[in-house]
C-alpha cells in the first residue's frame, strides 16, 4: 500500500542535508512516535504507581513526596489483604472466577442454540423472536435492575453467585453475532452430513460447532470480560464478605479504609494482575474479538 | 425501531451477505417440526425471565407504592413518576440532580469519546514498528475494569497527597484542586479518567473499521489531486460512517449508565452533585428499597436514552442521504 505513494513522493532534503524520501520515516514518523510515546506514559505510568506503592509502608504510600521508588519496600499490605477475615481476597478472586467463567459458559451455550435455529432452520415465528432479540440490544441495562432484583429475590438468590451468573447470561449480542457467523458457513458440509444420515443436534455439535471454535471462544472471552467486569449488580446483590466478587469487595475495602492507600493498591493489584497476565497472553485475541464485536454488532 | 436496528446492526457485515441470501433460502429439513423450538428453549427461558419479564414488570412497579420490605404495595397510578418532577416531593429535586449530572457526564464525555479515539486510530492506522504493542498498551486500562481503574484514580487524584497535585504543584500551578469533592473539577477528574479508561476500547474498534477502507479509493482520491483533509473527509469519514454510528450510540449508553467511577471516586460529592442517575437509581431503589419510583426513574432515563439513540441513527442516516 505505502509502496505506491513511496514512488511517487518527490526526494526532499533534511536539514541535516540528507536526503530522503518524503514518507513516513523522517520527521513525520518521528513526530508520530513521540505521541505515541506520551500516550504510552499516559496509560502506563499510573499502574506502575499502583504497584510501586502496594509495595509501600502505610507513611510512605501518602508521603508528600511521590515515592516512585519505596524507601522501605515491603509486602505487608500484601500480608494484611490475604490474612485478614474482613477482606478473603482469594475467595473474590474466585468468586469472581467462577462467575465470569460461569456466565460465558452459559451464554455460548445458550446463544449457539438459539443462533444456529434462528440462522439455519425455518419455523413459525422466526421472525418474531429474532427481531425481538435484536429490539433489546439498544434497551439501557438500567431498566432491568430493579426488577431482576424482585425477580432474583424471588428465587433466593440475593447472595449467592447465581445472582451475578444467571440473569445476564440472556445475552441478545451473543445470539446476533453466533447467527451472524453462522451465516458465514458454507453449508456444504452440514449438508453432506445431512445426506449421511446425521440429525439435527450432531450436525450442530459435530459439524457446526467445530468450525466455530474462533467465534464461539471471542464470545466466550468478551462475555467473560464483561462479568469480570461488572460492578453496580454485585455490589448490591451480594452483600457477605465471603460472597464478593472483586470489583464489589474492592468497593468494600475502600469504604474499610478510606486513606489505606497501601492497601487499596495492594488489592487493586490483586484484582489486576491476573486480568493482565491473561491480557497479555492473549493480546491479540482479545483485541481482534473486541474489534470483530464492533463492527457486528 | 426493530427493522432499523437490524439494518444497523448488518453493517459491516457486508461480506456475509451473499452468503447469507443463499443460506437463507436453502434446508428446511432439520428433523421434526419441534427441532428449532429444542434450540431456542434454553436460551429464550433466559431471556423471557430476565430481560421481558423484568420490563413489564419493571413497569408494573413503577406503578405502585412498592417498598420492597413492606408486603403491602398499594396502587400509584402515575404517582411516581409525577413524584420524579414534583419539586416538593421527596424525591424530585435530587432526581432532577442526578438526571442534570448524567447529562453533564454524557455531554461532556461522549465527543471527547467519539474524537480522541479516532485520532488515536488515525495516528496508528499504518504499518509501523511497536504498532500492535502500542495499541495492546491503549486497550490495557480496559480490560482492568472500573472498580481497578477508580480505585487507583481515587488515589492519584487525592485533593491532598495525590499524584496529579504533586506534579501540578511542582510545575507551578496550584496544588490544592479538590478533585474528587468540587465542581467542576470533579466533573474534569470523572470525565479524564474515563476518557483514559475507554479510549483503548474505542479506539480498537475505530482500527479495525478503519482497515476495512479499501486502498483503492484513497489511491482515487490522490490521483484527483485530494490533500489529507480531503482524504479525511472523503474517504475515511463516510467509510468509517457505520462504526462511526455504532462508536456514538454505545459510548452515549455507557457514558449514561456512568456508575462506578462517581460511586467510587466522588461518591457523589459535592453534596450529590456528581451523583448520576443510575447511582441514585440504585440508591433509591437497592439501598432504601423504595422501587416503585426507582423504577419510575429508570423508565424515564430509559425513555431519554431510546430517544437520544434515534436522534443519532436518524442524524447519521440524512448525512448519508446528503452525501449522494
Amino acid at each position: 500500500m505505502t509502496a505506491v505513494a513511496e514512488g511517487t513522493a518527490p526526494l526532499t532534503t533534511n536539514p541535516d542535508g540528507r536526503q530522503t524520501n518524503r514518507r513516513p520515516g523522517g520527521a513525520k514518523r518521528a513526530l508520530q512516535y513521540t505521541v505515541l510515546t506520551i500516550l504510552t506514559i499516559l496509560f502506563v505510568s499510573p499502574l506502575i504507581w499502583m504497584a510501586v506503592t502496594s509495595f509501600k509502608t502505610q507513611a510512605d504510600a501518602i508521603d508528600p513526596t511521590p515515592q516512585w521508588i519505596p524507601a522501605h519496600p515491603t509486602v505487608s499490605a500484601y500480608d494484611t489483604m490475604f490474612g485478614s477475615a474482613d477482606t478473603p481476597v482469594l475467595r473474590w478472586f474466585l468468586n469472581s472466577v467462577l462467575a465470569a467463567a460461569g456466565q460465558a459458559v452459559l451464554v455460548v451455550a445458550t446463544a449457539a442454540l438459539a443462533a444456529y435455529a434462528l440462522a439455519r432452520m425455518d419455523f413459525a415465528g422466526k421472525r418474531l423472536i429474532f427481531s425481538t432479540i435484536v429490539a433489546t440490544l439498544f434497551v439501557p441495562a438500567v431498566i432491568l435492575i430493579i426488577p431482576n432484583y424482585i425477580i432474583v429475590s424471588k428465587f433466593a438468590w440475593l447472595d449467592s453467585l447465581t445472582a451475578v451468573i444467571v440473569p445476564g447470561a440472556a445475552s441478545a449480542f451473543g445470539v446476533f453475532f453466533l447467527r451472524q457467523f453462522f451465516l458465514s458457513l458454507p453449508s456444504e458440509l452440514e449438508e453432506a452430513a445431512y445426506v449421511d444420515g446425521a440429525g439435527p443436534f450432531r450436525i450442530f455439535w459435530s459439524v457446526v460447532l467445530p468450525l466455530s471454535k474462533p467465534a464461539l471462544a471471542t464470545l466466550a472471552l468478551l462475555a467473560f470480560l464483561t462479568n469480570w467486569n461488572d460492578f453496580l449488580w454485585p455490589l448490591y446483590v451480594l452483600f457477605s464478605a465471603e460472597q464478593q466478587t472483586l470489583p464489589a469487595g474492592l468497593a468494600t475495602l475502600q469504604n474499610a479504609n478510606a486513606v489505606r492507600y497501601d492497601l487499596l493498591m495492594a488489592g487493586a493489584m490483586i484484582a489486576a494482575v491476573p486480568v493482565l497476565l491473561l491480557y497479555l497472553a492473549a493480546q491479540r485475541f482479545v483485541i481482534e474479538g473486541v474489534s470483530r464485536s464492533g463492527l457486528k454488532g | 425501531m426493530s427493522t432499523v436496528d437490524a439494518e444497523i446492526l448488518s453493517t459491516g457485515a457486508g461480506d456475509l451477505r451473499p452468503v447469507e441470501r443463499k443460506a437463507g433460502r436453502r434446508v428446511s429439513r432439520y428433523g421434526g417440526r419441534w427441532v428449532p423450538y429444542v434450540f431456542l428453549l434454553p436460551y429464550l427461558a433466559l431471556f423471557a425471565t430476565f430481560v421481558l419479564a423484568p420490563i413489564v414488570i419493571g413497569l408494573w412497579v413503577s406503578l405502585h407504592v412498592w417498598d420492597f420490605t413492606i408486603p403491602r404495595k398499594p396502587w400509584n397510578g402515575l404517582g411516581n413518576y409525577k413524584d420524579l418532577f414534583d419539586s416538593q416531593s421527596v424525591v424530585g429535586p435530587d432526581f432532577i440532580r442526578s438526571m442534570k449530572a448524567t447529562g453533564i457526564f454524557t455531554l461532556f464525555s461522549v465527543p471527547l469519546l467519539v474524537v480522541v479515539p479516532l485520532a488515536v486510530a488515525l495516528l496508528m492506522n499504518a504499518k509501523f514498528k511497536g504498532r500492535n504493542l502500542f495499541r495492546a498498551v491503549y486497550f490495557a486500562p480496559y480490560v482492568l475494569g472500573v472498580a481497578v481503574i477508580a480505585v487507583l484514580w481515587r488515589y492519584i487524584l487525592d485533593n491532598n497527597i495525590g499524584l496529579l497535585n504533586r506534579y501540578l504543584g511542582a510545575i507551578g500551578l496550584p496544588d490544592d484542586i479538590a478533585w474528587t469533592t468540587s465542581t467542576p473539577a470533579a466533573w474534569f477528574a470523572l470525565i479524564g479518567v474515563t476518557v483514559w479508561w475507554t479510549l483503548g476500547f474505542n479506539a480498537v474498534i475505530y482500527l479495525a473499521g478503519l482497515q476495512d477502507i479499501p486502498a483503492e479509493l484513497y489511491e482515487a482520491a490522490k490521483i484527483d489531486g485530494a490533500g489529507r483533509w480531503q482524504q479525511f473527509r472523503n474517504v475515511t469519514l463516510p467509510g468509517l460512517r457505520p462504526v462511526l454510528m455504532f462508536v456514538v450510540i454505545i459510548t452515549i449508553i455507557a457514558s449514561a449508565n456512568m456508575f462506578g467511577q462517581s460511586y467510587l471516586i466522588t461518591q457523589g460529592q459535592p453534596g450529590n452533585e456528581t451523583r448520576t442517575a443510575i447511582y441514585y437509581i440504585a440508591e433509591t431503589g437497592l439501598k432504601n428499597f423504595d422501587m416503585g419510583r426507582a423504577a419510575a426513574m429508570s423508565f424515564i432515563l430509559t425513555l431519554c436514552l431510546l430517544v437520544l439513540s434515534g436522534l443519532v441513527m436518524l442524524a447519521f442516516r440524512e448525512r448519508k442521504g446528503a452525501s449522494r
